[in-house]
């Protein structure tokens, strides 16, 4: 099959294969940008991959004043599980322990989804009865006493089982800089498009996995023919001029959102050229038939 | 569409009781039929062709064109997504038990106004009588849903046994506001008379002008609370000045401590 080739660079004639997941999140407010800031990134954090983390997480986008429902600066988080059951406990717990704890924070529903996960009216017994309930515009909220004032949170907030997770690209390039750079690119492309996030590390993930593994018990391994340093001893899918590959994974509330997701990246990273940037993009699947979501990186060209 | 409009004929002869004339009651009447409906409250008998000229129109909205301080249980039990709206004055019970749509009053409305609500949204631009969103005698709790803005003034007892919703209260209240408030919250931009939030449980009872609430409120500071800016930015196109209150930072006196305890009142720092 003849290679895929925009502005230099190599494009695999290949797909990414994505599952449903149960999808949920919240809006953030805060004093300032900063501490909204502050609540949604510790409510994210830890929250790579189900795998180990029990959802993954991470920042849609901030929101401003203009736009939030008490006028405060904002940040969207959102949240995806493999359950809805799942994500309501992560999403009560990191709420708890994470967004309850941060100085300023106010809470509201920012999923418009088929369920609803009761949140605050779960964090209000944290008022041991001091808690008061408000409802406005027929929705509930929950004013809880704190040491800073009154932490101030939705009951209910939006879930929706019609949520993707696993989008990927997997960017190759000639050395750590040049793919970084590559990368770093497309998280930030990725970023401005709503309803997705790209919950590894700053969006970005070296770890990239295999099912499987030698050793007994362990359902996941590296993924040695994307390993630069096993090129030669190992069923490499690398050529000699890829010294360093990335991966983003991403995650959506839509097929739609993880589709654009991707399309941003891989533009972005198109646009930056093998010279400055990654020489090759490529995407991860198991044969496909695992998962019912397909994204094909050639339908996603410019 | 136009709506289906009601023009008062005359002043009634007697107290009348509409709550028969809500858009839901008189989908697939005529206009014949409508005109049959009894009102009157005594042996005598007043029925819709007797005060009224009926024009047709969209049964979503109904309109009346006049009012009087004799017009009982105007909309009461109306439902979500209808209106109605008085050009004039209405009597007691005005939105009695509504379950949600929107009531507008241009003149002034008698006690008990929104009594019982459940949900609807009511604009009366005059003043109210005593008991506005309270409960009638015997029964436990008032208004349990939905916003009441009057641009006028409020009479006695205004908000009592409010267990939800919002009281916006533009003028002066009457003696006793918030009494006996289970929950929900009442604003009032004017003048509160005399003893205020007696046995409130958890109310909020938001005042533009401070005073001395006795000693069952304890002074608990002055704070920028973040549920005010919601609510603020909920009423803004309903009661500006309402929603101005609630922008600044308020000073909170906790209790009614007779009680729960729970409630507030909180007033403009």
């Amino acid at each position: 099959m003849p290679d895929i080739i925009r502005n230099g660079v190599t494009i695999d004639d290949n797909f990414a294969e994505a599952f449903p997941m149960s999808g949920t999140g919240i809006l953030i407010t805060a004093p300032n940008a900063k501490w909204a800031r502050q609540a949604a990134l510790t409510m994210t954090g830890f929250a790579t991959s189900v795998i180990g983390c029990g959802c993954e997480a991470g920042i849609d986008r901030e929101v401003p004043p203009e736009e939030t429902p008490d006028g405060r600066p904002g940040v969207r988080a959102l949240l995806f599980a493999m359950s809805s059951k799942d994500a309501e406990k992560q999403l009560v717990n990191r709420l708890g322990q994470c967004v309850l704890t941060c100085p300023g924070s106010a809470v509201y529903s920012t999923v418009a989804g088929e369920f609803e996960i009761k949140v605050g009216d779960a964090v209000r017994q944290f008022g041991d009865k001091w808690q008061m309930s408000k409802v406005v515009d027929d929705r509930r909220y929950w004013r809880v006493p704190v040491m800073d004032g009154e932490f101030f949170c939705e009951g209910k907030v939006g879930l929706t089982k019609k949520s993707v997770g696993g989008g990927n690209l997997l960017i190759m390039g000639a050395d750590w800089d040049k793919t970084m750079r590559a990368t770093e690119a497309a998280v930030s492309a990725i970023d401005g498009v709503a309803d997705a996030i790209a919950p590894f590390p700053g969006g970005i993930v070296r770890s990239g996995s295999k099912v499987g593994s030698k050793y007994k018990g362990m359902s996941a391994s590296t993924n040695d023919a994307y390993c630069p340093t096993l090129r030669g001893v190992t069923k490499s899918e690398l050529d000699a001029d890829i010294g360093c590959v990335l991966e983003i994974v991403i995650d959506g509330l839509t097929d739609n959102a993880v589709r654009e997701a991707m399309r941003a990246g891989l533009h972005a990273i198109i646009e930056m050229g093998p010279e400055q940037g990654a020489k090759r993009v490529g995407a991860g699947n198991y044969g496909g038939k695992l998962g019912p979501f397909h994204y094909h990186l050639k339908e996603l060209l410019p | 569409m136009k709506p289906f409009t009601f023009t008062l004929r005359q002043e009634p002869p007697q107290r009348v009781d509409l709550s028969a004339l809500t858009p839901d009651r008189l989908a697939g009447k005529s206009v014949a039929q409508i005109e049959a409906i009894e009102l009157g409250v005594t042996r005598i008998s007043t029925k819709v062709g007797d005060l009224f000229k009926i024009s047709e129109g969209d049964l979503k909205t109904v309109r009346y064109e006049g009012g009087s301080s004799r017009f009982d249980l105007l909309g009461a039990k109306l439902l979500p997504g209808f209106a109605i709206h008085v050009e004039g004055d209405v009597g007691a019970q005005c939105g009695r038990l509504a379950k949600g749509g929107r009531i507008t009053v241009a003149g002034n409305a008698g006690p008990h106004a929104a009594s019982g609500n459940l949900g609807a949204e009511m604009e009366i631009k005059g003043d109210v009588g005593d008991f506005l969103a309270g409960p009638l005698a015997g029964e436990l709790a008032g208004m349990a849903g939905g916003r009441v803005v009057v641009r006028g003034k409020a009479g006695e007892r205004a908000g009592d046994r409010l267990r939800r919703g919002i009281l916006v209260i533009e003028g002066d209240a009457g003696e006793d506001l918030g009494a006996r408030v289970i929950a929900g919250t009442i604003l009032v931009l004017g003048e509160a008379k005399g003893r205020i939030g007696y046995l409130n449980k958890r109310g909020s009872i938001v005042l533009a002008r401070g005073g001395c609430f006795g000693s069952t409120y304890v002074d608990c500071g002055a704070h920028e609370l973040t549920f005010a800016r919601l609510f603020a930015r909920s009423l803004r196109d309903h009661s500006a000045p309402a929603a101005d209150l609630l922008s600044r930072k308020l000073r909170r006196y906790g209790g009614d401590t007779a009680v729960y305890g729970k409630g507030e009142i909180l007033t403009a720092d």
